[in-house]
């Protein structure tokens, strides 16, 4: 990095380079209250279960919805009043929106065209996008004769052809069959990796999330509920919405040493030594269960559980249980067979403390 | 309309499966008759006109001046009027489909008054508005010299009064079910509210917009009542078709038939028109 170079970015930095924003949204009983930061390169992800807030978020951050309060700044200039055709930002809806009457090349021009290019400079742009995007054989089909994949492209390269500040995604991979899905998710990250600004997407998929962003925000009912990476919230949940999504058992309790006491009245012993309050966290696959009570069993967290539900899960079986403790297990397609499970049968379950994770709320 | 509907009658549409035919003819008769009965009403004076019709004499009297000068007048008219509509009827569907202010469902029941007011008092309404002595037109008078009353413009002015109601509606129509997000993906890409309307709304209600156009043009051929009143009837200058056709039926009641086949004709044409182009696309 050059000394010229060095200094814009300090520059950037210190005029406050990037996203800094605080989204409040009110809409009759529903409040969206997020506050959102980004620097120039992050990718960040707004998680969270359907009706969360998480497209309004997006659309307050497009200028598609009015700011009820907060501010939203980017690169140092106030955004909240501007009108949404003059902010620097791009968006790739949910099923993306192409207009039906133009090409996939005239879908692109379309941004550098209202800012101002000749049709000639804009189409040439677009060309550049699309070839950058492998699209170029499709340039000149109309967006119903491309497919998911290469629709979801399209949508992507005309975000980006007016070189927005802030490129928003809201589920961009939601409208895509499962095998398109893992081939446009890598190539999405690719792009994403290219893309010197601040984005920000928005999924229900934990995994579209962990994949795509470096930076992670879980919204539940309007506020934010967790943030930070990826590998953090997913070794570290702190709601059941995130436990569950992925996919771990997570209790909340009072520690005491070795021993967390839950709120059910039941206890778990865990490996770390901790006091307060804390949250407790074991994946499905540590849970043995057992037909009879174990004799001798080498781990201390024996509950005695009521088989309530059963699917299967990948190649495995997931067996939810209530009782002393509600929690859900893994086991083998044979185990399940040899134990002779069914919703309603009595079973005890063990969990070895090497297996959980404490850690403090 | 109901276009769905109206293209399978129009286009014979998908095909009735065939195992149920006998299921569906089982009409009540209660139903099945006066259901026949309203066809043969609709149909009986339309085959009358063909029967009565003066075939032998049809080449001398259609190529008379006078039905040339008014058919040509009733074209162009009709015409003009429907491109008033369109420039004028459809920024006003827009704003009744996209904006919402105060009144706006007062302002879509104006915006329909024409529609089932009687064709005459909207002409005495365009009098009082626009004659010598009329609110404004007292003023474009005087200032401007223009009178607009018993003029060929005065006949352009009541037809797109009357025929303003059908495109309007039609186009508000189309523009309620066009996803308006498209309109905020413009946005999105730095198109101003009306570059938004012109390169990506305009395109996609295009065929709402022929339609109501077509529906419009037809309501302002076959207007009458408004034009008589507010344009008078003057051969070359407003004597449009239908006016001719009252006309001629008082002394001269074959060639009155030839004329009314000639309007038959041109609506036939503008049926199998709308069921080509527009009624089937959408």
């Amino acid at each position: 990095m050059t000394d010229t170079e060095k200094n814009a970015v300090d520059v950037a930095a210190r005029i406050g380079g990037g996203l800094d924003s605080r989204l409040v949204v009110e809409r009759g009983s529903f409040r969206l209250d997020v506050a959102l930061t980004a620097a120039p390169g992050d990718v960040v992800a707004l998680l969270g279960p359907n009706g969360a807030g998480k497209t309004t978020a997006l659309r307050a951050l497009a200028g598609l919805v009015p700011l009820s309060g907060g501010h939203l700044r980017l690169d140092g200039a106030q955004l909240e009043r501007t009108p949404p055709e003059s902010r620097p930002v791009g968006v790739v809806f949910q099923d993306y929106l192409l207009f039906p009457h133009l090409t996939a090349l005239d879908n692109v021009a379309f941004g550098p065209r209202c800012h101002g290019a000749t049709k000639a400079e804009a189409r040439a742009r677009a060309t550049v996008w699309l070839e950058r995007m492998g699209l170029a054989a499709h340039a000149g089909a109309k967006p119903r004769r491309l497919s998911g994949g290469q629709a979801q492209r399209v949508a992507l390269a005309r975000a980006l052809a007016t070189n927005p500040r802030l490129l928003l995604l809201d589920e961009p991979l939601a409208a895509l069959d499962a095998r398109t899905r893992l081939d446009i998710r890598a190539q999405l990250r690719r792009h994403l990796a290219d893309f010197e600004a601040v984005a920000v997407l928005v999924t229900h998929d934990p995994l579209d999330a962990m994949v795509l962003a470096d930076h992670l925000v879980v919204i539940e009912d309007g506020h934010i509920v967790q943030e930070g990476t990826p590998a953090h919230i997913a070794r570290h949940p702190r709601t059941d919405y995130i436990a569950h999504l992925v996919g771990l058992n997570l209790y909340r309790g009072e520690a005491e040493g070795h021993t967390v006491r839950l709120e059910a009245g039941s206890a778990i012993t865990t490996e770390e030594n901790l006091t307060g309050p804390v949250f407790v966290a074991f994946p499905p696959s540590a849970v043995t269960v057992h037909r009879d009570r174990p004799t001798g069993a080498s781990a201390r967290n024996l509950w005695r559980c009521e088989v309530s539900g059963m699917e299967t899960h990948s190649d495995q079986i997931r067996v939810a249980l209530t009782g002393d403790l509600a929690l859900t297990a893994d086991l083998t397609t044979v185990a399940a067979a040899e134990l002779d499970l069914r919703p309603g049968a009595t079973v005890w379950a063990t969990v070895k403390a090497t297996l959980t994770h404490a850690y403090p709320a | 309309m109901d276009q769905a509907d109206a293209a399978d009658t129009l286009t014979g549409g998908p095909r009735p499966r065939r195992v149920f035919r006998g299921v569906r003819m089982s009409a009540p008769l209660p139903l099945l008759l006066p259901a026949l009965l309203a066809l043969a009403f609709l149909i009986l004076p339309l085959v009358a006109l063909l029967i009565r019709a003066p075939w032998r004499s049809m080449p001398d009297l259609l190529t008379s001046s006078e039905v040339w000068q008014a058919l040509r007048l009733s074209l162009v008219c009709a015409t003009a009027a429907t491109a008033v509509c369109l420039v004028l009827g459809v920024p006003l569907a827009w704003l009744l489909a996209r904006v919402e202010f105060p009144g706006r469902g007062f302002v879509r029941a104006l915006v329909t008054l024409p529609l089932v007011l009687p064709p005459v008092v909207g002409g005495v309404a365009l009098l009082m508005a626009l004659g010598r002595n009329g609110v404004v037109g007292k003023s474009l008078d005087a200032w401007f010299g223009i009178t607009l009353p018993f003029t060929t413009a005065g006949v352009v002015i009541a037809e797109a009064f009357v025929a303003m109601p059908f495109l309007v509606i039609s186009v508000e129509g189309t523009l309620r079910a066009a996803d308006p997000r498209y309109e905020e993906a413009a946005t999105t890409l730095g198109a101003s509210r009306f570059t938004a309307f012109r390169r990506v709304t305009l395109p996609l209600i295009a065929p709402g917009i022929a339609a109501g156009a077509v529906l419009a043009w037809a309501r302002a051929l076959g207007e009458f009542g408004a034009t008589i009143t507010f344009a008078g009837n003057f051969p070359g200058r407003t004597q449009t078709m239908p006016l001719a056709v009252y006309l001629a039926l008082q002394n001269d009641p074959e060639s009155a038939i030839a004329l009314s086949l000639v309007l038959l004709a041109v609506s036939i044409a503008v049926l199998a028109g709308l069921r080509d182009r527009w009624v089937t696309a959408s």
